[in-house]
């Protein structure tokens, strides 16, 4: 106090000197001044120990958005950082561009889990950490998923795949049969999402190629399926991407396309359009989608709480209703909280427990997993549809 | 030979080489920017179209598996002279679209107005290409906006989506306003004494404009045309949104070839195809711009 004091009092002479004090009291402000300025933003500075960690992803897209992960990052002060892939063979090769650990989060469709395995870019996982004993029978043990007895992704979210049209033109028994595609009323009318695998797989189907799989064809097989692609060619009037599906259901340009189903219809019906999708009696393609932990990343519990949150019934009820394209669960409890939450949705996508639902189409063996080609290889499939389309 | 005049051819000489020496020095900046954003990169296109791709990667090496992958595709073929001749119409179309146009702006009206036409050529390049090539899906699809007036007089529906009509629509409209502006420049340039004397001569109007102003004014033309050729040549946008990609152009081939396999190196091939055609495209339509003559 006394020093204070004396402090003080010594300050008070010296600005009674009149021309050395004048230039100090000057400094002294000035000093004052600039220690003030320079502390308002360290104020505005949160203190760093509430910092929020990143975690990064790689997803399609609507994954990383707000819709789906707000909660998420305000539960674990996190902020989830997404990188967007259009395809797997684009989510592969981002991958292999990026240094190891870059992903905490991989998110793939099924058929390219083994292929994340073989290169190495993804961590084993145990069942055990995971919700896995709610998960429909037909899930339990998704054998994309498991290599021999390791699991490297757990599934968040599924669709299936069929023929979309518009229903002021098409009726739905009709569109329950892939020869529809080739009616009169719709030349110049039928597209495509441009990527062979559902294409294909899809017209497989109308062969006949149902066993083992549309994907698993032999050469005689191959061929056939290359002559009815290649008729359809007449109906065909347009290759479209994400946006441009969207936009051609939309706008009434298309009254249908094969390869596609809810994933798209079920946002382009939001908007009023009068358009739905169905799986043809001669069977539908399915996609998954799952997550897994990157290989070397340093954030791999936080990864697993994620994972842990979004096959929650919490997280299934925003997942189903993801903003940028919904899907089914494959867990109980996400369909028992849609139904709660939601149940004109759970009734749109079929999640009901009393009725015929969406599961029943996989019991009934009319869904089969869209894979990459069996006998022949993946770049046979790319020519053929890069000659398709010149044709 | 006089000393004098060897006096004065060397310091001729070293005058010519300071002048060298100084244009060079401010010339750099461009011969750098080329070099590392032209030159090297195709380089390195060159490169990587003797690589491989294995489990998605990548793989340096010299394989010719990918030219001749590519060159055995009757697939290729179709595309390559698909976007020649879509290229070819749509540097015609404009042209001849723009000539009128550009015309009357030089020749017809006010300084003002022709002010006033500049600025709102212009205009157009504040938005994206993109937007405005998906604003013209609500005027062209079959609901639109084109078809629901034509159903007011009792016609169509007419396909004008996903169609070549659609992708010209998408090509008038990349390269429309620029070509415009460029040959309006151009004729703004012709010596109006030339005009006037060939009208003394007794030259009609129409003859003026095909024998003495189009001559005059080719520079402006060619290169209006050349831009043309080199902008749909190699545009993704317009084939793929207004053209429905039937039948894909080089570019959407492009797409394609990354996209499944992650190709890279065969989308290499294609792109040094697109490249060498327009090199030889731009190199014989210069040469003609410039000739003089005869």
């Amino acid at each position: 106090m006394m020093d204070k004091k004396k402090g003080k009092d010594h300050s008070l002479a010296q600005a009674a000197q009149p021309d050395a004090g004048r230039r100090k009291i000057l400094k002294g402000a000035g000093a004052v001044t600039a220690a003030s300025t320079l502390s308002v933003p360290m104020i505005l500075v949160p203190p760093r120990a509430n910092a929020a960690t990143e975690l990064n992803m790689i997803a399609w897209y609507g994954h990383g958005e707000p819709d789906m992960v707000e909660e998420f990052e305000a539960m674990h002060n996190v902020k989830i950082k997404a990188k967007y892939y259009a395809g797997g063979d684009n989510m592969l090769a981002l991958i292999a561009q990026s240094p190891p650990g870059t992903y905490d989060l991989v998110l793939s469709d099924g058929e390219f889990v083994k292929l994340l395995k073989e290169a190495g870019y993804i961590e084993t996982m145990d069942p055990n950490a995971y919700n896995m004993g709610d998960l429909f029978d037909e899930y339990a043990r998704f054998e994309p998923h498991w290599m021999g007895d390791t699991l490297y992704s757990v599934i968040v979210r599924f669709g299936y795949l069929g023929v979309s049209f518009n229903t002021e033109i098409i009726s739905h028994q009709e569109a329950s049969d892939y020869n529809i595609l080739w009616d009169s009323k719709l030349t110049g009318k039928v597209g495509h999402f441009d990527w062979h695998l559902p294409n294909l797989g899809c017209l497989s189907l109308r062969d006949g190629n149902d066993k083992p799989s549309p994907f698993d064809i032999n050469s005689a097989q191959w061929s056939k399926l290359q002559e009815t692609t290649l008729s359809l060619k007449p109906q065909v009037g347009g290759y479209f991407d994400y946006g441009g599906t969207f936009a051609s259901l939309k706008n009434g340009e298309i009254y249908a396309m094969c390869g596609i189903g809810d994933w798209i219809t079920g946002v382009v019906r939001k908007d009023g359009s009068p358009v739905d999708s169905v799986i043809p009696k001669q069977g539908g393609i399915q996609w998954t989608e799952s997550y897994s932990i990157g290989k070397g990343s340093n954030k791999q519990d936080l990864a697993r709480e994620f994972i842990r949150y979004i096959t929650s019934p919490k997280g299934q009820v925003r997942s189903i209703q993801m903003a940028a394209y919904p899907g089914m669960s494959p867990y109980k409890s996400g369909w028992t909280a849609i139904n709660e939450a939601n149940p004109e949705e759970a009734k749109r996508q079929r999640m009901t427990f009393d009725g015929p639902n969406c599961i029943d189409d996989l019991r009934e063996g009319r869904i089969h997993f869209r894979q990459t080609p069996v006998q022949q290889s993946l770049e046979d499939w790319n020519d053929f549809w890069s000659e398709y389309k010149n044709a | 030979m006089a000393p004098t005049e060897n006096t004065h051819s060397v310091q001729d000489m070293r005058q010519r080489r300071q002048v060298t020496l100084y244009g060079l020095t401010w010339s750099m900046p461009i011969v750098v920017w080329q070099l590392i954003f032209f030159v090297f990169p195709l380089i390195f296109l060159f490169v990587i179209s003797f690589w491989l791709v294995k489990n998605y990667r990548m793989v340096p090496g010299f394989d010719t598996i990918n030219w001749i992958k590519m060159f055995s595709k009757g697939y290729f073929w179709d595309t390559y002279w698909r976007t020649l001749g879509y290229a070819g119409v749509a540097t015609i179309v404009t042209s001849i679209l723009a000539f009128p146009c550009a015309f009357a702006l030089a020749f017809k009206v006010s300084p003002k107005v022709r002010r006033w036409a500049l600025f709102f050529l212009i205009v157009p390049f504040f938005t994206s290409y993109l937007v405005r090539i998906y604003s013209w899906q609500i005027f062209l699809n079959d609901n639109g906006i084109f078809n629901t007036l034509f159903a007011l007089v009792g016609l169509g529906p007419f396909q004008l989506l996903n169609n070549f009509f659609g992708t010209l629509v998408g090509y008038l409209t990349l390269c429309l306003p620029l070509v415009v502006v460029l040959q309006l420049i151009s004729l703004a340039n012709v010596d109006r004494t030339l005009i006037e004397a060939a009208h003394n001569l007794g030259c009609g109007r129409l003859r003026t404009v095909f024998q003495v102003i189009i001559p005059l004014a080719k520079i402006g033309i060619i290169l209006g045309a050349v831009f043309t050729f080199i902008l749909t040549f190699g545009d993704f946008v317009s084939p793929y949104y207004l053209g429905g990609s039937k039948p894909p152009t080089l570019s959407i081939l492009i797409i394609d070839t990354t996209k499944s396999g992650q190709q890279w190196p065969r989308a290499a091939v294609v792109a040094i195809v697109m490249i060498l055609t327009l090199l030889t495209i731009m190199f014989a339509s210069v040469a003609a711009a410039y000739r003089k003559r005869t």
